[in-house]
């Protein structure tokens, strides 16, 4: 608790929660969407609130909520929500090293607490662990700003759900959110590269059950990656092609590689 | 559903945030991950991101749009065109926004 205490006087922690309440708008009405989607399939207000305050993911919510409504089996909704949540085992490994030198418990709780915001603008901020610059006072002022941004709004969307008007694209407030942040991790060429690969497999493969074209989409662009990255000939050519994409049409770029 | 089955299902819900947020952050032994695992790990977390995103952009009802009258289009257009001159998220939000609701409201696309 000590130690909290201390990590809330830390400058980084103004800094992180700053950050974060630049973005909170749009966790805000994703989260308001999200309350009132829950009341509006049917929930119940207390089991509503339960669900806000404990699974604490947007995503995974919006897409278990739909199929509780028509009654899917709960394995199928818990495999979905596995699914949708895949990309935070990816995040948590990227964690660790800024993690790891804190007891078991806490990085549990952090790991809790680390939604997508709190990943993109921490990545952005600190490329490499260190000690001694405030980084996990960084995480929780990011922390605090985001589960509240969420929270608030997603309670009182649940208990106005029959009052709020959503039909003028409320909703889209959140996919804007994220655009934003996909935006602002296109580091590279050949990151977005992957990510162009990523968006149009999630189109091809969204017929998958169980929202399984994320995995499909994550797949092929690590893939794609992979090969941008390893020394093999396709990937060279599109190494090559994305080194100076203004004047070289795909003979060319054969050329150089050899 | 009965309420029962609500709770157990939320409750499950809420321990795979939690194993999913902390899976890598569990094990106290140092972790080694293959060269390879690790230079793809740098493509997953933007590919989620985008896998994410585009279908809510260009698709509806789980099929590809085949209209251009559709107001998402445009206020992703815009939220672009904002974040290539600025780069803030916020301006993105509130820039996409303020395309989105006009076009729907007035024009119902």
């Amino acid at each position: 608790m000590t130690s909290i205490r201390a990590a809330m006087r830390h400058p980084q922690f103004r800094a992180g929660a700053k950050d974060m309440l630049g973005v909170s708008l749009g966790i805000g009405a994703w989260g308001l969407v999200t309350g009132v989607a829950m009341v509006k399939s049917g929930m119940s207000i207390p089991l509503a609130l339960l669900m806000s305050l404990t699974v604490f993911a947007g995503s995974a919510q919006l897409a278990a909520v739909p199929l509780m409504a028509v009654g899917t089996p709960i394995w199928v909704i818990w495999a979905t929500a596995l699914c949708v949540n895949l990309r935070f085992i990816i995040f948590s490994a990227h964690w660790r090293p800024f993690f790891m030198h804190l007891p078991r418990m806490k990085r549990i709780a952090l790991g809790y607490f680390s939604a997508d915001l709190n990943y993109v603008l921490f990545m952005k901020r600190f490329p490499q662990a260190r000690e001694g610059e405030g980084q996990i006072a960084y995480f929780l002022g990011g922390s605090i700003v985001n589960w509240a941004a969420w929270q608030f709004p997603s309670v009182v969307g649940i208990m106005l759900a029959d009052v709020i008007p959503t039909h003028w694209g409320l909703g889209f407030a959140g996919v804007l959110a994220l655009l934003g942040l996909t935006y602002s991790m296109l580091s590279d060429r050949s990151t977005t590269f992957a990510a162009v690969i990523a968006g149009g497999a999630a189109v091809a493969a969204f017929a998958l059950p169980f929202r399984l074209h994320i995995v499909v989409a994550i797949a092929a662009a690590v893939c794609v990656g992979l090969m941008i990255d390893g020394s093999g000939g396709a990937g060279r050519r599109i190494r090559n092609l994305l080194a100076d994409p203004g004047a070289q049409p795909r003979g060319d770029a054969r050329k150089t590689a050899a | 559903m009965s309420n029962w089955e609500v709770f157990i299902t939320i409750v499950g819900l809420a321990a795979i945030t939690v194993f999913t947020r902390s899976f890598f952050l569990l094990s106290d032994r140092e972790l080694v991950l293959p060269d390879w695992v690790r230079r793809g790990l740098r493509y997953a977390p933007l590919a989620a991101l985008a896998a994410v995103l585009v279908p809510e952009v260009v698709m509806s009802q789980g099929h590809l749009i085949d209209t251009w009258k559709d107001a998402r289009i445009f206020a992703v257009a815009a939220s672009t065109g904002y974040f290539i001159w600025r780069r803030g998220i916020l301006g993105t939000i509130l820039t996409g926004m303020a395309v989105l609701v006009p076009l729907r409201l007035w024009l119902g696309w």
